[in-house]
């Protein structure tokens, strides 16, 4: 049956449909998959493992032994603070004690020489040496192959420490780096009991193994140990990977959705051809679980040969594309999994079984009467059954392939909902055009008869058009607007140094030091230390709260910062700025995550210990901030004149290019206790990530607009035959070609317009939706985008149409009548 | 068209049509002569796949033949584009298929009116409402062809193709369909219509009764006409 089929040219089109759809499902994810997986490693460089668990306790040690049976990479860190003398002045630094194997993901890089040309390095520092951050040997003025004393022990200065993947930590607290090796550690005698020592325990090794290590010792972790994964160990770039993530998983959802909607479409012509059989077949006997039986097995037949190419064309396209990115940007990805190999055979069946066999089913309807009478047409019943069950198994799968259950219920009711809407108001238009038709010439008659001769069939085919469009129209507009509001984000010229520890008295000098020097006019923000008491009257603890962020914001130390006005790149959200004569009112503007995080609201009074004063405040407003702009931003912020009397440390954040670094050395001169760091190396980490997802995206974008016009294609080619049949007969009736043409003129330009105008409604309401729900920013309707669609719609249906149907044109009519009717 | 009277036949000469199949080139029509006159009516017999369908075809000019040619009053279909031969049918032919040939998306009304408009022709809508009260099917101007029984489809198909008052018109076992009661009073239709316009009526069947009522048969077998000649037959 397979083979007749085929033999017959009926089944390559469905074939080719659901080649493209799993071609681009497959590529989509092996690529995805790959990137996902590179990031993975990227982020995990930036914690120096896949999985760091954490402790205050030495016996977190444990672990290593527990670990060693997965045979992971493993390695370990002590970071405490202490004090270092050189040349005689004491100094306080942070000290990182450190294993062979340190760092497992992402390298160290080291300098000869302060600010000096650097480069990676795989080693750690030996016994008896250190690697120290440029700034310490500036303050204590040393310079490598000088001695430091740390505890009772002596150690030569080995190297300048430029870049430490795992640094991380509260910026504005940070000693500068003193790095040995653990071996060293007993003899400097410093870690003591009772000493404030965070132990870590770095693991790396296959995603899923160490997934479920993570999951295993989840239950067993002992008080004040802490799992850190890729995901949670850097929320600088939490964002940014979250973001990546949902872009790459938009792009594979929808593609595989429009692949759905091409395999339906061209399902449902394969079908309405396949009446005629089923009626003989039927007059000859067959029951209809024949029927049933012998098109569920062809179909799961070219399901899996369609499936085996398409999954073969994924894996060379995406060969191709990684080629094409490695060139471009990528240093080298993980090899592909088979993961999506599973995926596109999942994909191939599921989706023509699922999409193919609503209509097919509809065939063992088919009264053995049409034999006799081929206008006894049964009109194709559709299986609301069947399609829920589709409905279910693509949900599964694409959760599976995705993994974020609230995306991928998001956009597949999203898309339900549109393709509801689309299909009721492309059944309103078409009622309405059927009015249209006694009003006009033959042609166009025809056209518009055409239209609304079928309404079933019109539908599918305006929402299909629509679809196709409505994705292109949003991949075109939104997704550069989503892309450009990303990487807006973090411009080149974004801050790569803060200069924190700046003095009240020195303020005025730390401004004018960069305006000598063509830095642009810097802003400088006060910060003064306090730790939360109370909210709300009650004591403020960590007991009362689930999350570790919760907890660990009670205990640290608070930033209060004062402003006359908002900092330009927050958002108030909810209560209302200061006024002027506010100014002195102990009032408080916090920030939303912390908001949420704390469960505070407008209006609550938190007490805070100022330098051993309680200052009651009141959250007069809350406000958004973009973490990931490197700007200078403050969880809490207060009026001027409540917060003038107590000690305060200025900080800024500044641009400066290769040459303006250079000279940094003179203004840790000039005012010797002012800290510089600098974060252009991690800004470039984070850049680099941006830049590769953006390519990623726009990559697997290319993939959605080819199954949207897989889409498109599907449905010209749905009633091809009867547009054939119908072409021939006003041919015999005398009509000229440029009447035919009149006519398919005015039938597909009329689609296109109607799907056009609905795609452009649908891709602006769905783009604000997206917008303000998912990705987070301001977006407004934009009727440039209903126009936009309305003529790229009329335009590519229209040519796309007259393309697809100019066999029909040549064919001689004689043979189209001779074959009969449609 | 302005042809004098000599100039109105329809007439093939050594027409003749090839298909090339996967077994081989394969002869539908071998060498085929024949004239037809103005105002007669003339069935051609066969048996099915005996050719008669691709010899309408060809007649018509919906297909080109492999070699030989067609002649309408003077002008050789060959030397016409595709447009030229559908503004001929459009003017000069009408067709009556086995199978009706109506277009399902448009009313009864509309499918008459359809040749009409496209010959350009005034008031086509009240032309087209006469003739199919004519036809009987006065009350169903608006009905859909799905909704009108086998026999007022054909005959709507036979409304539409007088529409245009055509010289000459073809007819494919237009009973081929019908129960034989229906078909005879179809017949009876296509007879009465064909002589109240004087039109050149070309029949292919496979029944030789009904090829009795024209006034001239011909019989084709596997593609040669069996009796050259047989065309003057009657006379």
């Amino acid at each position: 049956m397979l083979w007749r089929d085929w033999r017959g040219g009926e089944l390559s089109i469905l074939a080719a449909g659901l080649i493209i759809a799993v071609t681009s499902i497959t590529a989509v994810g092996f690529f995805t998959d790959r990137i996902e997986r590179g990031l993975q490693q990227q982020s995990a460089e930036l914690m120096g493992a896949d999985l760091v668990i954490t402790s205050g306790m030495p016996d977190v040690a444990d672990y290593i032994e527990d670990t060693r049976a997965h045979k992971f990479q493993v390695a370990m860190t002590l970071q405490f603070r202490s004090v270092v003398l050189g040349n005689e002045r004491p100094h306080l630094v942070e000290v990182k004690a450190v294993t062979e194997g340190y760092p497992l993901q992402g390298v160290l890089r080291v300098s000869d020489t302060p600010f000096g040309a650097d480069a990676a390095t795989t080693g750690i520092p030996a016994s008896g040496e250190v690697w120290v951050e440029s700034r310490l040997l500036q303050m204590l003025g040393l310079a490598v192959g000088d001695e430091i004393r740390l505890g009772a022990s002596q150690f030569h200065i080995r190297k300048v420490l430029r870049y430490e993947p795992d640094r991380g930590g509260d910026m504005f607290s940070i000693a500068p780096r003193v790095m040995m090796n653990q071996t060293d550690l007993d003899a400097t005698e410093l870690i003591g009991t009772g000493a404030l020592v965070n132990y870590r325990v770095l693991i790396s090794g296959p995603r899923s193994a160490i997934e479920a290590y993570r999951r295993a010792i989840g239950d067993r972790l002992r008080p004040g140990e802490q799992v850190l994964t890729v995901e949670e160990g850097r929320p600088e770039l939490n964002a940014a990977l979250e973001k990546a993530q949902q872009f790459l998983g938009l792009a594979a959802l929808i593609s595989v959705l429009l692949a759905g909607v091409a395999v339906a479409t061209v399902a449902y012509r394969f079908t309405s051809r396949h009446l005629d059989t089923s009626a003989m077949l039927r007059c000859l006997g067959a029951s209809q679980r024949t029927i049933i039986r012998l098109f569920t097995l062809e179909m799961l037949w070219l399901s899996l040969l369609a499936s085996s190419v398409g999954c073969l064309l994924g894996l060379l396209t995406q060969f191709a594309i990684t080629e094409l990115l490695d060139q471009l940007v990528l240093a080298q990805l993980p090899p592909p999994s088979f993961k999506p190999l599973l995926l596109g055979y999942m994909t191939g069946i599921v989706m023509l079984t699922g999409f193919a066999m609503p209509p097919l089913l509809s065939l063992k309807q088919v009264p053995p009467l049409r034999v006799l009478r081929k206008d006894r047409a049964t009109s194709p019943v559709h299986g609301r059954v069947v399609y829920l069950a589709v409905m279910i198994c693509m949900t599964a799968l694409l959760y599976w392939q995705i993994g974020d259950f609230a995306l991928v219920t998001t956009v597949i009711g999203g898309i339900l909902i549109t393709l509801l809407l689309l299909a009721l108001a492309a059944y309103a238009l078409i009622r309405f055009l059927n009015r249209l038709r006694g009003r006009v010439g033959v042609a166009w008659r025809y056209g518009l008869a055409n239209i609304s001769r079928r309404p079933a069939s019109s539908v599918i085919q305006v929402v299909a058009f629509g679809l196709g469009i409505m994705v292109m129209l949003l991949l075109s507009t939104v997704r550069s607007d989503l892309l450009n509001d990303w990487q807006r984000s973090l411009p080149e010229d974004a801050p790569n140094h803060f200069i924190i520890n700046v003095q009240p008295d020195q303020v005025e000098g730390v401004r004018n030091y960069f305006k000598e020097r063509g830095v642009a006019d810097i802003q400088l923000y006060p910060m003064v230390r306090a730790r939360l008491l109370e909210i709300n009257g009650k004591p403020a603890r960590t007991s009362d709260y689930e999350s570790e962020r919760a907890k660990h914001m009670i205990t640290r130390e608070f930033n209060l910062s004062w402003a006359e006005k908002m900092q330009v790149d927050n958002t108030l959200v909810a209560g209302s700025w200061w006024r002027r004569n506010d100014f002195g009112t102990p009032l408080l503007s916090m920030e939303t995550g912390l908001a949420e995080t704390l469960h505070l609201r407008l209006n609550d009074i938190l007490g805070f210990d100022v330098n051993g004063t309680v200052i009651h405040f009141r959250i007069s407003n809350l406000r958004h901030v973009d973490w990931d702009t490197f700007h200078i931003n403050f969880f809490a912020v207060a009026p001027p004149g409540v917060l003038e009397g107590q000690p305060a440390n200025w900080v800024t954040s500044v641009y400066l290019d290769a040459g303006q670094r250079q000279q940094l050395g003179e203004l840790v001169s000039l005012f010797p206790n002012v800290t510089v760091i600098d974060v252009a190396t991690i800004m470039q980490r984070v850049r680099d990530i941006m830049d590769r997802v953006a390519l990623a995206v726009e990559f697997v974008f290319l993939f959605t607009i080819l199954a949207g016009l897989a889409v498109l294609y599907a449905a010209i080619q749905a009633n091809q035959d009867e547009r054939r049949f119908e072409t021939a007969v006003l041919r015999t009736l005398g009509a000229r070609k440029k009447t035919l043409l009149l006519g398919l003129f005015a039938e597909f330009s009329t689609l296109g317009a109607l799907s056009g105008l609905l795609a452009g409604v649908s891709a602006t309401t769905l783009a604000w939706v997206l917008a303000e729900t998912l990705f987070k920013f301001d977006y407004h309707f934009d009727i440039s985008v209903v126009l936009t669609g309305v003529i790229s719609g009329t335009l590519i249906v229209l040519v796309a149409g007259l393309l697809g149907t100019r066999s029909v044109l040549t064919h001689p009519p004689v043979e189209t009548l001779r074959e009969g009717t449609a | 068209m302005a042809e004098s009277a000599s100039n109105i036949y329809v007439e093939a000469r050594r027409l003749g049509k090839q298909v090339s199949t996967r077994e081989g080139v394969l002869t539908l029509l071998d060498d085929i002569n024949f004239r037809i006159d103005a105002g007669t009516s003339i069935a051609i017999l066969g048996a099915s796949g005996s050719g008669k369908t691709t010899l309408l075809g060809l007649l018509a000019g919906l297909d080109l033949p492999s070699s030989g040619e067609v002649i309408i009053d003077g002008q050789n279909l060959n030397e016409l584009d595709e447009d030229g031969r559908a503004q001929l049918r459009a003017s000069l032919v009408g067709f009556v298929f086995q199978n009706f040939q109506l277009l399902y998306g448009l009313t009864a009304l509309e499918n008459v009116m359809l040749p009409l408009e496209l010959a350009q022709a005034t008031h086509p809508r009240n032309t087209a409402a006469a003739l199919l009260d004519r036809v009987g099917l006065g009350e169903r101007l608006h009905h859909y062809p799905n909704q009108l029984s086998g026999g007022e489809q054909q005959r709507c198909a036979i409304a539409r193709a007088f529409a245009t008052q055509p010289r000459y018109l073809f007819a494919d076992e237009p009973t081929g369909n019908l129960d034989s009661e229906t078909g005879k009073r179809i017949i009876e239709l296509l007879f009465e219509l064909n002589s109240e316009q004087g039109t050149t009526l070309i029949m292919a069947t496979h029944d030789t009764q009904l090829s009795q009522l024209c006034q001239q048969r011909m019989r084709l077998d596997a593609g040669r006409l069996l009796k050259p000649g047989a065309s003057r037959q009657h006379d």
